[in-house]
């Protein structure tokens, strides 16, 4: 079957083998080599593609829930809009959310996702207090800080590469209302921008969306957006509809002109420096999800994604650097998204770290891999890293100078012979 | 309110839990029943914590005929109603050389189905209240080379219900027969099925629910599937035989 990542570059073909139960799950990949778990595949890169995936969405039961503290246990398949749709209308949310709720507690888990909060929160797996893991010999391991860690700590953002996770305990925060006050404020350019993110450090959410169109001395301008839940104790929940993206937009549509203008518009529609408004989950947390197949936008191929993260000291100088290297080569990512991450946690390979985060969107083309390559060597040179969830293209070495744990990540993969049954494109490529 | 209760036979199926899930979203209390605990267990659990319901859990063998008299007295409630779920396709190549496995199909699709009807439908009499809901198959309506052996089984069962249906018609208790074509489950993974054929197991599921609402006699997921077994029943037997269909 063909198959990709929600970038959808590469695709290949793949054997297909569904989860069915704990019992029969070793039975049906022993002796398949290379496997490699599948989740909601919106992962973007190439993470979940192998000559057999396993696709774990079956696995979607809730099996507890303590109501004294939020703590609920679910089989690796349960999506984040599972969760919400049975929780938020009790008062209860998750710690930590991506961009999307369409993804699987075992995608969260091995990507070791991050939301707004990361500055305050942290990412996904510091919410985990356990899981089972399917070893490489179908036995099946208890693993949490204290038991099994070395496993914990190399799963928790391990792409897969460390087992199949059945299922996991998560704590859930609890909220006192469904709607989500906000904030919006308009700021003239990058170091505007870094100013408000310390400003509003207090603020649980954050993020900032900036015109990667604009030059000179605005270069780097944009609306900073932050917010807190409400206390009024309104739960009421419903999810929102969706609207279909039904056919492929041909891909020139997205131009550098469309970009530009779109930019613009969107910089100027908030007129006034500060806006306050109260807003729901939905439309604060997953503002894409409401358009389905969105990844369609881009016509044929793309969206390629490209998120780094820099250290803090050099966070400023770089991404300033990295906007002017893009606009030299002109070369618009037609979004730019900033977040700001509190400290790293201890997994091998997690991604956040702390400093600045950028994500940008391109379309893919001919000119964009060579670009990517030269920013890539910018961010390394920085003391950066790449998004692995997001990637489908980075080299051996820029991974390895920028994951510094990546040896003993590798080691453990050789100590229970992971790699001998669970790899990826990316894997491969990495040499992990 | 939460004091209906409905009792699922076969409620591993994926058809099952789809329906299992329709009901208790519209606050029914469960009883599940069928062979493997662990794994009913986890359902339990994941419709307790969604649809905040009751759920039991018990041990049900369909082709365990001597067993099920007990299993029904020991059910911790009396089911308002019942699903009947529980089915086996087995392999029809196999079947027809090694009569164990024909008898198999025969004894879950038909015997068991009889069995433990008999015994809910005695039960429903005598309290006056009660449906049955049974799912049979589109499979059941004109005995194929490909699966005639689970058909006929089937069709026994199809023409069953619809003889439970007019003796406990006169009692108030509603029996209703599911056909539901085409199913996307784990039974059914990996074979070419067309799509506008193909229903999941949530629509099965909330087929079945609307139907045991309007006391519906027979129903099936896609109406299509009416249709396509009515043009399959008038095919001559001459021109049938001939059929690689
Ligand atoms: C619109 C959008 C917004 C996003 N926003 C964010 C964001 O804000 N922050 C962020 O961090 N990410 C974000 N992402 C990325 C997304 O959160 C991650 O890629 C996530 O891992 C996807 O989960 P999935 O269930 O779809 O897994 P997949 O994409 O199917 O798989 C991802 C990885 O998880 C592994 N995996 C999946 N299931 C299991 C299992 N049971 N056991 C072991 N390994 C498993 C796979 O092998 C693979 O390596 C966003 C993606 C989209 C499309």
């Amino acid at each position: 079957m063909k198959t990709s990542g929600w970038g959808r570059y590469p695709v290949i073909d793949s054997e297909v083998v569904r989860y069915n139960s704990d019992d029969s799950l070793f039975e049906n990949i022993d002796g398949r080599n290379p496997v490699i778990p599948y989740g909601f595949g919106r992962s973007y890169g190439d993470s979940a593609l192998s000559d057999t995936i396993l696709k774990m969405r079956p696995a979607k039961r809730m099996l507890h829930f303590d109501p004294e503290n939020g703590l609920l246990t679910c089989e690796a398949g349960v999506l984040l809009s599972e969760i919400l749709e049975t929780f938020l209308p009790r008062g209860w949310f998750l710690k930590v959310t991506p961009g999307t709720k369409y993804i699987t507690i075992g995608g969260a888990i091995a990507s070791d996702v991050h939301g707004k909060n990361h500055h305050q929160y942290g990412a996904f797996s510091e919410y985990v207090s356990e899981f089972s893991l399917m070893m490489p010999n179908g036995s099946i391991k208890a693993c949490s800080r204290t038991k099994n860690k070395d496993l914990f700590y190399a799963t928790c953002g391990g792409m897969g590469l460390t087992g199949i996770i059945l299922k996991a305990t998560i704590s859930l925060q609890s909220v006192q209302s469904n709607t989500i006050v906000q904030q919006t404020i308009k700021t003239a350019c990058l170091k505007e921008i870094f100013q408000a993110f310390e400003e509003y450090y207090n603020e649980p959410y954050s993020v900032a969306w900036i015109d990667c169109t604009a030059t000179g001395s605005s270069l780097g301008r944009g609306l900073l957006n932050v917010g807190h839940f409400k206390e009024d104790h309104k739960f009421e929940y419903k999810a929102p509809g969706k609207l279909n993206m039904p056919l492929k937009l041909p891909g020139f549509l997205l131009n550098k002109w469309s970009i530009k203008l779109f930019n613009q518009l969107y910089y100027q529609k908030n007129l006034k420096s500060e806006n306050r408004s109260e807003t729901t989950v939905d439309s604060f947390f997953y503002p894409l999800d409401i358009l389905k197949n969105w990844n369609r936008l881009y016509g044929e191929e793309g969206p390629l994604q490209y998120q780094f993260v820099l250290p803090k000291k050099t966070s400023f100088d770089g991404i300033k650097e990295v906007l002017n290297y893009l606009q030299k080569k002109n070369m618009y990512s037609s979004l730019g998204v900033l977040k700001l991450f509190g400290k790293e946690n201890k997994n091998l390979l997690s991604f956040p770290m702390e400093g600045y985060t950028l994500a940008l969107d391109f379309k893919v083309d001919d000119k964009i891999f060579q670009i990517l390559d030269d920013l890539d060597k910018i961010i390394s040179g920085l003391g950066g890293r790449i998004y692995l969830a997001k990637d489908a293209r980075m080299s051996v070495e820029i991974f390895n100078t920028g994951y510094s744990k990546a040896k003993e990540f590798r080691s453990i993969r050789d100590q229970y012979g992971m790699n001998k049954i669970f790899n990826s494109l990316q894997s491969n490529r990495l040499n992990l | 309110m939460n004091d209906r209760w409905l009792l699922i036979l076969g409620a591993n199926s994926d058809i099952a839990v789809g329906t299992a899930h329709q009901f208790a979203s519209n606050n029914w209390n469960l009883m599940l029943a069928s062979r493997n605990l662990s794994n009913l267990n986890k359902m339990a659990s994941d419709i307790k914590i969604k649809h905040n319901v009751r759920v039991k859990t018990f041990e049900f063998d369909a082709a365990a005929f001597d067993n099920h008299k007990t299993f029904y007295q020991k059910l911790t409630y009396k089911p308002n109603g019942v699903v009947l779920a529980f089915g086996y396709l087995g392999d029809q190549e196999t079947a027809q050389n090694d009569f164990e496995e024909a008898k198999k199909s025969l004894d879950v699709n038909y015997n068991g189905a009889v069995s433990i009807l008999e015994i809910v439908a005695d039960d429903f009499t005598e309290r006056g209240e009660g449906f049955i809901a049974g799912i049979s198959s589109v499979a059941g309506e004109r005995g194929r080379q490909e699966n005639y052996i689970y058909g006929s089984a089937k069709a026994g069962f199809t023409a069953y219900l619809s003889g439970l249906r007019q003796r406990l018609f006169k009692k108030n208790i509603h029996v209703l027969t599911i056909k539901p074509g085409f199913v996307k489950t784990k039974m059914t993974f990996g074979r070419d099925l067309p799509n506008i054929l193909t229903a999941s197991p949530e629509q099965v599921g909330k087929a079945i629910y609307k139907g045991v609402i309007k006391q519906k006699n027979v129903i099936y997921v896609y109406p299509v599937w009416r249709l396509i077994m009515l043009v399959i029943r008038l095919i001559p037997e001459p021109i049938f035989k001939r059929l690689d269909l």
